[in-house]
């Protein structure tokens, strides 16, 4: 199946926006994690507009595939969706991280509708995401678990004790995201805690694993798709992505994981994300 | 109690762990949302009598205790109520981030039952023991605590749990509890105190083991030197009765409690905050494990050695009805 060439250039038009929200969003945050906001843009873009079976007229409907954001760190790449679907006012993003306001840099399950999980401390994204989807075999239901990983964060053992849990009661139904854009706060993560080889480990955990370039929407589209389909295992897709994706003068720069920027560089910046989307759109049309 | 049967005889012949697996099975006989996880530990803490009834309801995550309380938030979200047990010490501190961040902070419906709590894995050794979790514990938000006396009201507590919203940590010991209730007497509400015995010269506030101990204590009190301890069963420690307390400073004037925990955090913190903001003067002492790591031995045996045995509470006693009070003509004024 994957992407017909029309919902290539809309999902392409729509991840072209939300890096624009998201670097809008930052602004107005003074200052916030943009380098795997926008790592993670493309992924969450077919997500929120292609895959997951949500509603945002009710955002606790039983039946919805769940979205869980591991890297909770990235409250400012998600929020702008949250807001653009409906979830949350979009006047709200301009209070990012201020005092008072209902959005935060860790973004709170409690305060944000159509949030499934509050995460901030790493490695706890997958183990929660376990218990939605044994849930819903427990419960009789259909819906998906997706859950998003950051590379760094994959250095947590907890995340490998819910590697261990999901492949042994058999979570088909469990989806990771790994947004590997193999930069942590301190450098590279094969200088900072190597990872390689790193859909090995996931193989050898018993998880069906995907590799696929995460800023490539027809590639990833189909990869999302073998992962619904997938059989008796769960199932990981590991997404090569660059961290700052779309803005040049920062992408694969670890040293731009947090950053803040005031009203003129936002704007430059949008260009270079208006720059990235043309070439992008022409190259994969 | 709805669906238990239990009695003092049958309680007495099931370690307070057992009654709990139980209790636990009653529930899930009402309630298909109820579900049990545990970190290889089905055995030792008895939550895997679930699964003789119920297989497909007891989730084993194997050793791996941050796992398994991420897990249980993620089922408690989907809406099921997960009945988490391993023991008290990797649950209050392995687990402690995904029990503050993933259940208390999320407030979501997760039960945790967290056995050989105290000094009553006593031979095991302070790896085991777990006299620092009612502290830590305490100072999570929208956790309720619990601390049963015996076999009944951990029955008691388990299935109030499953009714209180939100999650609940109720703390248990290993092996057997000497009964402190039958079911006629036990009026186990989450949050009430249960006064076990009259008394206005002192009061005697306790949770857990202690209880026993406590009542005991106030008959040798009685008996043998004629002073009227009063009995509370603090078995929840938060939210705290704070009545109770308050009446306690008012018609006794003289408070000890006693847990099988450190002496700081725990129930005597608790209890001594209460007092304090009350403005009323009280003498006051803490009896429980005195800021140490535990000698090994038998639970009796360290519990007599840290001196919160029946006898130690009963010297304890003593000692503070030897304490003088100045007249206060303004003793009344507030209540």
């Amino acid at each position: 199946m994957g992407l017909s060439e029309k919902e290539f250039l809309e999902l392409d038009e729509k991840a072209k926006e939300m890096r624009h929200l998201i670097l809008d969003t930052v602004q107005w945050a003074g200052g916030a994690h943009v380098g795997g906001s926008l790592s993670a843009a493309d992924i969450l873009t077919l997500l929120y507009y292609k895959y997951l079976n949500i509603d945002p007229g009710k955002p606790d409907w039983e039946d919805r595939d769940r979205f869980v954001l591991s890297k909770g760190h990235i409250g400012v790449g998600l929020a702008p969706f949250l807001a653009d679907k409906g979830y949350i006012d979009r006047e709200l993003l301009k209070t990012y991280n201020h005092t008072g306001s209902s959005l935060g840099m860790h973004l709170d399950k409690n305060k944000v509708p159509g949030l499934d999980a509050s995460t901030g401390s790493l490695g706890h994204g997958l183990p929660i995401s376990l218990g939605m989807a044994l849930a819903a075999k427990q419960r009789g239901k259909s819906y998906k678990t997706w859950c998003l990983l950051g590379d760094g964060e994959c250095n947590e053992g907890s995340v490998w004790e819910a590697a261990m849990a999901a492949s042994h009661h058999k979570a088909d139904n469990l989806i990771a995201m790994v947004d590997r854009n193999r930069c942590m706060m301190d450098g590279s993560t094969e200088d900072v805690m190597a990872l390689e080889p790193f859909a090995d480990k996931w193989r050898a955990f018993g998880f069906n694993v995907l590799e696929v370039d995460g800023h490539d929407l027809k590639a990833l589209a189909e990869a999302m798709e073998t992962a619904l389909e997938a059989g008796d295992k769960p199932t990981v897709i590991i997404c090569q992505t660059v961290k700052g994706c779309g803005v040049e003068s920062i992408s694969g720069d670890y040293r731009y994981h947090y950053a803040s920027f005031d009203p003129e560089k936002t704007r430059l910046f949008k260009e270079e994300i208006s720059s990235y989307h043309a070439k992008r759109r022409e190259e994969k049309k | 109690m709805a669906g238990l049967t239990y009695t003092i005889l049958d309680a007495t012949n099931m370690s307070t762990a057992e009654v709990y697996g139980k209790a636990l099975e009653h529930l899930a006989d009402n309630y298909d949302n109820v579900v049990g996880l545990t970190a290889d530990l089905a055995k030792s803490t008895k939550i895997g009598v679930l699964a003789e009834k119920h297989p497909d309801r007891l989730y084993n995550m194997g050793i791996a205790e941050q796992n398994l309380f991420g897990v249980a938030a993620g089922m408690a979200s989907a809406g099921l109520v997960p009945y988490v047990s391993t023991f008290a010490i990797f649950t209050s501190m392995r687990a402690l981030d995904q029990v503050h961040t993933d259940i208390c902070y999320q407030n979501l419906n997760v039960k945790m039952i967290a056995t050989h709590g105290g000094l009553s894995f006593g031979q095991a050794g302070s790896t085991h023991h777990c006299t620092e979790d009612i502290g830590i514990m305490r100072t999570m938000a929208n956790l309720t605590i619990v601390v049963p006396a015996d076999g009944i009201s951990a029955a008691e507590a388990v299935t109030a749990a499953y009714s209180k919203e939100g999650p609940v940590y109720i703390r248990l010991n290993r092996g057997y509890d000497q009964p402190v209730y039958d079911t006629s007497e036990c009026d186990f509400q989450i949050g009430k105190s249960i006064e076990l015995a009259e008394g206005s010269d002192l009061t005697i506030i306790a949770c857990g083991a202690a209880v026993y101990r406590a009542r005991e204590a106030a008959s040798i009190l009685r008996n043998s030197d004629g002073i009227h301890a009063r009995v509370i069963d603090m078995h929840t420690i938060k939210p705290i009765d704070r009545d109770a307390i308050l009446k306690a400073v008012h018609d006794t004037r003289r408070i000890i409690t006693v847990e099988d925990h450190n002496i700081i955090g725990g129930l005597g913190s608790a209890v001594a905050e209460v007092m304090a903001e009350s403005g009323k003067a009280c003498a006051f002492k803490r009896l429980g494990v005195p800021d140490t790591f535990s000698i090994i031995g038998l639970h009796e045996d360290l519990m007599a050695h840290y001196g919160f045995d029946m006898n130690g509470i009963a010297s304890a006693a003593r000692e503070l009805m030897n304490r003088d009070f100045e007249e206060d003509d303004d003793w009344d004024d507030e209540l």
